[in-house]
């Protein structure tokens, strides 16, 4: 009796989702809504968080107001309406893909497999898996973490590369996951694990924002290359082709640039850190011919 | 809806290199049951005695028992969890605090005691109100036979107390399943943390919550017609409440 309650519930509930599955282009609702919004994470530093005020800012949203500029000229509509919408990485994908954001401003690693369900537009930062640890412990390379207890943050890339390498290369390092970066970095800093696999500019905020910087140390061995993009829905080529072009524009008229130093070479809100990273040369590349491509080598 | 169903993924190899994401699901569930029923067993043990305590005629044993309920139950889970994983290792003697963090499955560890004593506090709550709905004469019928204190609990007042509060238990046999599912944020990869992982490599987002909310409402009517059956075999006529007695009343469906 229960089961077949329940077996009805799941049903409809799946019904539901595909009959809700119609296709319509961005640009068309953008136009019948007259707005357009903008997902933005609360503390991705300096890519998309939430400043002194409260307001959504950060190198990614830069680059999606401008990417809005672009879409107000594509559509005529000088007066398009702005919306932000607070989204995880949990959320990113459904309410992309329920129509509830149009754009996900973040520090979203561009994969293969994610662009099964998404795509990516041009990439706006190239980033590495690298690990932090105590100075004192004195590990550098890859070959130093064998059979030591590191951590990376659950479901990101990074964990899955760090249990990759220790398949390969035969570590034996025992990979804990943490909830999020914060606790990850936490265990390292309480001793539970000697090292936290992460991307290179995450850890750097880490280190910044700790007590005592001095106590840590960012591996200088690369383990990969994470590009990251701004993510829209798939299949809609008329809006990926209006938000590659201001991208582009962007990237050729030196707009990048000065966007990039706003948010890595000078004091940015709330606390005016300062994170004092130059442009990679990988990042040098990506601004001279733009790309959308997942595939790391590309970035070599 | 812009979404790309794909029900095959769960065939497909995830890349933490273990097996498919059907078989790290799989790990997820084991974990969760593994975790549950552990701090299950011990949360059942510790309600009983605290709660038991807190009817004692000792004034001091009452306050001791009524202090530790109001101690664990006023915290919130994940808050208990960060302290048994973050804090308390930090505020023992080093050597203690060194064990605690490198012994094995040490996350495991963390979430049952966290668990076991979060739970224990309404276990023990739930015990007190059992002791208490009896007659009064219960314990003095017992006394007048001449038991101690101690046999009017063993072999009077507990047995019928248990048999009493069957019914709310199954719903906290049922809560610390769900609850466990906090245990992820102590970086234990039960299931709620592998379906997460799922879902962050493969975006198959409601491909992955789909089966594990399917998992939980499974296990947890396993529990439900488990305990059910347990009433049923334990149930005292004239005494407990009988299931039997209501299928009558309600006109025997």
């Amino acid at each position: 009796m229960k089961i077949r309650y329940f077996a009805c519930a799941l049903g409809l509930s799946i019904g539901f989702c595909a009959a809700v599955q119609a296709q319509q282009g961005t640009l068309d609702k953008i136009r019948a809504g007259g707005s357009i919004t903008l997902g933005h994470r609360d503390a991705s530093i300096p890519f998309s968080y939430l400043d002194g005020e409260q307001k959504p800012v950060g190198y990614a949203m830069d680059l999606c107001l401008k990417i809005v500029d672009a879409v107000k000229e594509e559509l005529k509509m000088p007066n398009l309406k702005v919306n932000f919408q607070p989204i995880t990485p949990a959320t990113r994908i459904p309410l992309l893909a329920n129509g509830t954001i149009d754009l996900e401003c973040g520090a979203t690693t561009n994969t293969a497999d994610r662009q099964k369900q998404i795509t990516f537009t041009v990439t706006h930062y190239v980033a590495a898996n690298r690990f932090v640890s105590k100075k004192a412990d004195n590990l550098n390379t890859l070959e130093d973490l064998k059979g030591k207890t590191i951590v990376s943050t659950s479901g990101t890339t990074n964990v899955k590369q760090a249990n990759e390498l220790n398949t390969e290369r035969k570590l034996g390092m025992r990979i804990l996951n943490a909830k999020d970066h914060a606790e990850a970095f936490l265990m390292v800093d309480t001793g539970r694990a000697l090292a936290f696999v992460m991307d290179d500019i995450q850890l750097a905020g880490f280190v910044a924002n700790h007590a005592n910087p001095a106590l840590f140390t960012i591996s200088p061995d690369a383990l990969s290359v994470e590009p990251f993009g701004i993510m829209l829905r798939k299949d809609d080529p008329a809006f990926k082709k209006v938000v590659d072009a201001a991208m582009v524009n962007l990237y050729k008229s030196g707009g990048l640039t000065a966007i990039y130093d706003k948010w890595f070479m000078k004091p940015i809100p709330p606390r005016n850190i300062v994170m004092n990273i130059p442009m990679s040369d990988a990042m040098k590349r990506v601004v001279a011919n733009p790309t959308d491509s997942s595939d790391p080598n590309v970035y070599k | 809806m812009n979404y790309n169903w794909n029900w095959g993924i769960f065939l497909e190899a995830s890349p933490d290199g273990t097996g498919s994401y059907l078989y790290t699901l799989f790990l997820g569930t084991r974990w969760t049951i593994a975790v549950s029923l552990t701090a299950w067993v011990a949360a059942l043990v510790m309600g009983g005695v605290v709660g038991t305590l807190t009817t004692l005629p000792r004034r001091g044993w009452a306050m001791l028992g009524d202090a530790y309920i109001e101690f664990f139950r006023n915290i919130p889970l994940l808050v208990q969890m960060f302290l048994w994983f973050f804090v308390v290792p930090e505020i023992v003697p080093e050597a203690i605090g060194t064990w605690m963090k490198q012994t094995p499955n040490s996350s495991f560890w963390t979430a049952v005691v966290a668990l076991a004593f979060f739970t224990s506090t309404r276990i023990a709550v739930q015990f007190r109100a059992g002791i208490l709905s009896q007659a009064r004469g219960q314990m003095m019928a017992a006394q007048a036979l001449g038991m101690t204190l101690t046999q009017s609990y063993c072999y009077v007042i507990l047995p019928m107390a248990f048999r009493i509060i069957l019914p709310p238990l199954t719903s906290e046999f049922m809560n610390i399943l769900k609850n466990s599912s906090v245990a992820m944020a102590v970086g234990l990869m039960e299931l709620t943390a592998q379906t997460r992982a799922m879902q962050e490599f493969s975006f198959q987002v409601f491909e992955a919550f789909t089966v594990s909310t399917i998992i939980y409402i499974v296990i947890n009517m396993v529990i439900v017609f488990g305990m059910r059956r347990l009433e049923r075999w334990l149930a005292v006529p004239g005494f407990s409440f009988d299931r039997g007695a209501e299928a009558d009343l309600r006109g025997g469906a």
